[in-house]
């Protein structure tokens, strides 16, 4: 008996059917990622302390939003765009020694004694009502942030050569595709002392609800 | 006569369309690996606020959390014109908030609570008192690391 030969199935439509599937898949994607500001927030107590710590004024830069989004800066009005590089002097200034007893031997401030002492005695202090819009509340802590990120950006630079930023190094340390142990373990340290040198110091008030 | 048989000129051949089919497959798997399904739909308005110092965020990574909050969109003004949170999928109360964070990390693994991040989806125009009461209940229940998301701002 012949064989009967099996008719070849016909594969034209195919790419009909992949384009199907393609426009759907086009549709339904988001290709947008998060991205983010990120905070810390301090710990719960529930009785609070009522030892406190007693912080030199000096030390302490008073930032105050009201509720029409106007801002106080060390008491006097300011705008926005004036508040980064207000902060990286306060911040940079060392003027005096930390709780080792040395001096900032890498700061580039003004030495102003009147100003904060060391880079890790400097606290920013926030203030905000509940009044005060988001984002006017996330700009300004975008601002103090990258206050912190460009001074560690600027020692980055100068301990590790151009090119290495803060930034550049916490992206590569923070991405998931990269698997190079070794990398990721200096990346580490490197971040670690950068981190040290400037430590970031927000600290945030209740808001007061007028 | 030739067993070949002479090209008419200026005829050209036909383009062969059998790759068509790899290329679009190639294309739908890349689209394919690269789509996050929409899982939650909004029912609050979310403009995120700009800023440029901002670190990225996997959303495919389970530490995650989100918290929504603005003011409830077309259809759902029953909840009023000011920005309210939005917790899963229904429009919530900032008192339910302890309960969220309960059931978030009953969800997760034990080992990477402490890791967890509370990604904040906060519209512009919300105020900061609400805000104030979400970072509280989550400092209440030692979910210390936060994330505001933002946007670049799309000017400079």
């Amino acid at each position: 008996m012949g064989k009967r030969s099996t008719p070849e199935v016909d594969s034209g439509s195919m790419a009909d059917i992949a384009f199907l599937l393609l426009i759907f898949f086009l549709v339904t994607t988001t290709m947008e990622q998060d991205n983010g500001i990120m905070r810390k927030l301090p710990a719960w107590e529930e009785i609070p302390d009522t030892e406190r710590v007693v912080i030199r004024q000096k030390n302490i830069f008073t930032v105050v939003v009201n509720k029409n989004d106007q801002m106080l800066v060390e008491d006097e009005l300011m705008e926005l765009k004036d508040l980064r590089k207000a902060a990286m002097n306060f911040i940079d200034n060392g003027g005096g020694v930390n709780a080792e007893g040395k001096k900032c031997d890498y700061c580039n401030g003004s030495k102003d004694p009147a100003s904060s002492d060391h880079p890790s005695k400097a606290i920013i202090s926030l203030k905000n009502e509940r009044e005060t819009s988001y984002s006017a509340y996330v700009a300004i802590q975008n601002e103090l942030g990258a206050a912190y990120t460009e001074l560690r950006n600027r020692e980055a630079v100068r301990l590790y050569g151009a090119g290495n930023t803060y930034t550049v190094m916490n992206t590569i340390f923070k991405d998931p595709k990269v698997k190079d142990i070794s990398l990721k373990v200096k990346l580490e340290q490197r971040l670690n002392k950068l981190k040290k040198m400037y430590p970031q110091i927000i600290s945030e008030a209740e808001s007061k609800s007028n | 006569m030739g067993k070949f048989k002479k090209k008419k000129d200026g005829e050209l051949p036909q383009a062969s369309t059998a790759a068509l089919p790899d290329i679009v497959f190639m294309l739908l798997f890349f689209f394919m690996t690269v789509t996050v399904m929409k899982d939650k739909s909004l029912l609050v308005e979310n403009k995120l606020p700009a800023a440029d110092d901002i670190e990225k965020l996997n959303r495919k990574n389970d530490r995650v959390m989100y918290i929504y909050a603005g003011k409830p969109v077309k259809g759902y003004e029953k909840y009023g014109t000011e920005a309210v949170l939005q917790l899963n999928d229904k429009i919530a109360h900032p008192s339910d908030l302890k309960q969220f964070i309960h059931s978030e990390i009953a969800l997760r693994d034990q080992e990477i609570i402490p890791f967890m991040v509370t990604a904040l989806k906060v519209d512009r125009d919300a105020n900061m008192g609400l805000v104030s009461d979400i970072k509280l209940a989550l400092r209440k229940e030692n979910m210390l690391k936060i994330n505001y998301l933002s946007v670049k701002p799309s000017k400079r």
